[in-house]
């Protein structure tokens, strides 16, 4: 077991730091950084730090009223914030876009009044995404936040009569804020799909787009590699400043419990808490009702393509689950440095950086086109793995401290341990796990738009097509079933976990 | 023939001691206010904790250094007997896993081993749609398929009420007879039900056991202190 571990974590430090190798020696050979790459480096910045502001920002007022307010629907709302994190980017750019974009409801509004209309497209529409994405996250971390003041504090403030505010949430907020900041701003640098597929054109170009476009379009390697370090340095300087801020797991539970109360019983602060409940619950169900509701009637005229397109992205979405779970199970059964950074290293690496130094150590040896697929998958599970690890980790800690001795008791070691106590144990974690790497996989629109051709294309590449070529009922239809796919794999996994999973 | 030849345990700052000749097979008591280290010094000897001084012997063999698998031990926990995901079944048939048994000899030793606690034909059930009473037998019967000749118990009845700790003691009497039993108790009255020796587990030492019989009707300053006579 030991020593499978060590190959299994040496086998992820390959994975993480070969391809950045790669690109530091393809990028050091020629160090130039003109003005479209200070362009792309100042947008990235500045759209990052935009999304994160108006994200944590908006998610004080709503994560409030979640903490202090009952109401029919309050468990559906948080399930409901949960969402996002397994959506595709390209399903909620095109719920979006049906909500916000030229044609959208938005638009109608405006114009049937009379006034001009907006543009989804640019740096305010990558904002709004990333607000659409990140506001739930920010929400929920905050509400952790909430859910660790104790319940007597509130009554013992209620008795005295002294400012709940000022006594008790700020100073929670003020060690909670910088934290959840950090992670969204984080999530946003590193974003790659939004920017693509909302952003584009000179003024509205991130790091991770330029790196595709150098690609893809100019073959430019060397720039390409250029661009990856730059990117490389920003994401480990924020993946360190979101260290420095001791982030606790967005995926805990513990958010059903509302503590009781005596400073919101105003009309004033219920109907502020019903105004930031219904915008941040119209925000999320708007663009979902809209990817069913235009995708439905779509569904009967697909292309052909759809069906191969969709047989390889499940392919890839059981291979990234299979790799995640595999590779979380090895090293979290190890623990030690390798299992830290393990859950560290895919989030502060962007995909991009790592498809482009794939790219440069496969491109001599095999063709692209080939190695899609597999790298996809390989990379995909790379981003499931902090999560299986966070889940996995604890579950075999739970298992061990209760069941341990019992094993040892019985003489379990090895092979017999894993199946009789292990396994058997840990396998709701396994299920989650599994499913968010499936969700994330069968969804992503990364790495494969560098390597893929029309032939091995996924879904989402296929859609993001679609939507290029302007052929949008198509796009609503792909987009409808990666919705049901992402959703619908997490489903089948985590249930599967859970199935007669007694205590 | 059990020994504990200068034995200490240290568990952070507090720490147990045991000096016992040879133990015959039969019932020992270990009996002491809580806190005193009972639970300490049967982990040691099960192998749940190393020992800090001195070596435990089974037949002259020095078995100090094992794993808690390896020792001619089995310990019923005062909690966790069995795996809440198998059936009793499953959970007895562990203890038989490294026999070399066929598997027709399993099931049979299994529904022996059922039926010796009283749990005939409940095999299939897993642990949690049993009454405390039924899972606590349910770990006997896995203790006695381990087929280990010195049985630790560490208060593994202490949830259940007056009338099945009684009931329960008494089937450990009928089943494990042969073998050496340790028993952790709070309760005189448990050594004085089955016990044939008993060890009092006092300021630092568990004393060498001697007969039930003597040491309540004469009990040494410590036991007299924790008795409250």
């Amino acid at each position: 077991m030991r020593r499978t571990g060590t190959l299994y974590a040496v086998l992820v430090l390959a994975i993480v730091l070969l391809p950045v190798l790669a690109v530091l020696r393809a990028g050091s050979v020629n160090l130039t950084f003109g003005a479209a790459d200070w362009a792309a480096l100042r947008f990235t910045i500045l759209q990052a730090a935009l999304s994160t502001m108006f994200s944590v920002v908006l998610a004080i007022p709503v994560a409030r009223a979640l903490a202090r307010r009952r109401f029919v629907g309050r468990g559906a709302l948080i399930t409901l914030l949960g969402a996002p994190f397994i959506l595709p980017v390209v399903v909620a750019v095109t719920g979006l876009l049906a909500v916000f974009g030229r044609n959208g409801l938005v638009n109608s509004m405006l114009d049937w009044f009379g006034l001009p209309i907006v543009s989804i497209y640019g740096l305010w529409g990558v904002v709004l995404a990333h607000v659409f994405f990140n506001l739930p996250l920010a929400v929920r971390l905050l509400l952790q936040g909430w859910a660790l003041i104790p319940a007597e504090r509130f009554r013992l403030a209620a008795s005295m009569n002294l400012p709940v505010w000022h006594l008790l949430e700020w100073p929670m907020l003020r060690a909670a804020v910088p934290g959840a900041g950090a992670v969204v701003f984080l999530i946003c640098l590193t974003s790659f799909a939004v920017a693509l597929t909302l952003g584009g054109g000179p003024g509205a170009t991130t790091l991770e787009v330029a790196i595709y476009q150098a690609v893809r379009f100019d073959f430019d390697l060397g720039r390409a590699a250029v661009l990856a370090i730059v990117q490389l340095l920003v994401g480990l300087t924020a993946a360190l400043a979101a260290w420095r801020f001791a982030i606790n797991g967005a995926l805990g539970g513990g958010l059903d419990r509302v503590v009781a109360r005596w400073d919101t019983a105003q009309l004033r602060t219920r109907v502020a808490d019903g105004f930031w409940l219904c915008l941040v619950g119209l925000l999320l169900v708007l663009p979902l009702a809209m990817v069913v509701l235009r995708g439905l009637p779509a569904l009967g005229d697909l292309p052909a393509a759809v069906w191969p397109a969709m047989g390889r992205s499940v392919l890839v979405a059981f291979c990234a689950a299979a790799i995640s779970v595999g590779l979380g199970l090895f090293i979290a059964l190890r623990g030690g440095w390798p299992a830290t950074f393990a859950g560290a290293a895919p989030l502060a690496v962007s995909g991009m950086v790592l498809g482009t130094g794939l790219f440069l150590l496969l491109f001599p040896v095999v063709s692209p086109a080939t190695a899609a697929l597999p790298v996809t998958a390989l990379l995909n599970a790379l981003v499931g793995l902090p999560f299986a690890l966070r889940a996995l980790g604890p579950a075999i800690a739970t298992a061990e401290a209760a069941h341990g001795r019992l094993a040892d008791e019985l003489g379990l070691t090895g092979f017999a341990r894993m199946r009789w106590l292990i396994l058997p144990r840990i396998r709701p974690a396994l299920g989650f796990s599994a499913g968010l790497a499936a969700a994330f996989s069968i969804g992503d629109l990364g790495v494969i738009t560098l390597f893929a051709t029309e032939a091995g294309q996924t879904l989402p590449l296929m859609m993001y097509r679609l939507m290029g070529a302007y052929r949008m009922e198509e796009a609503a239809g792909v987009a409808f079933l990666l919705l049901g796919l992402s959703l619908g794999l997490f489903w089948l996994f985590d249930k599967g976990g859970r199935i007669n999973a007694e205590a | 023939m059990l020994r504990l030849e200068g034995l200490r345990v240290e568990q952070g700052s507090f720490a147990i001691g045991a000096h016992w000749p040879e133990q015959a097979p039969g019932i020992i008591a270990l009996i002491g206010p809580s806190g005193a280290g009972k639970s300490t010094l049967i982990s040691a000897i099960g192998g749940f904790l190393p020992a800090t001084a001195g070596r435990i012997l089974w037949n002259g063999q020095d078995i100090t250094g094992l794993a808690p698998g390896q020792r001619p031990t089995a310990t019923l926990f005062q909690d966790n007997n069995l795996f809440p995901h198998l059936t009793i079944a499953q959970n007895i048939a562990l203890a038989l896993r490294r026999r070399g048994m066929s598997t027709a000899d399993q099931k049979a030793r299994i529904a022996e081993g059922l039926a010796q606690v009283d749990l005939a034909g409940l095999g299939d059930r897993k642990p949690a749609q049993l009454s405390g009473g039924q899972q606590s037998r349910a770990a006997l019967a896995r203790v006695l398929l381990q087929d280990r000749p010195v049985v630790l118990l560490d208060e593994p009845f202490a949830a259940l009420g007056p009338a099945l700790k009684a009931e329960m003691l008494d089937l450990v009497k009928r089943v494990l007879s042969d073998r050496l039993v340790l028993m952790i108790t709070h309760d005189p009255q448990d050594a004085a039900r089955i016990a044939d020796r008993v060890s009092v587990v006092a300021d630092g030492e568990a004393t060498s056991p001697e007969p039930t019989q003597g040491i309540l009707q004469n009990p040494p300053d410590s036991l007299r202190a924790y008795l409250g006579q």
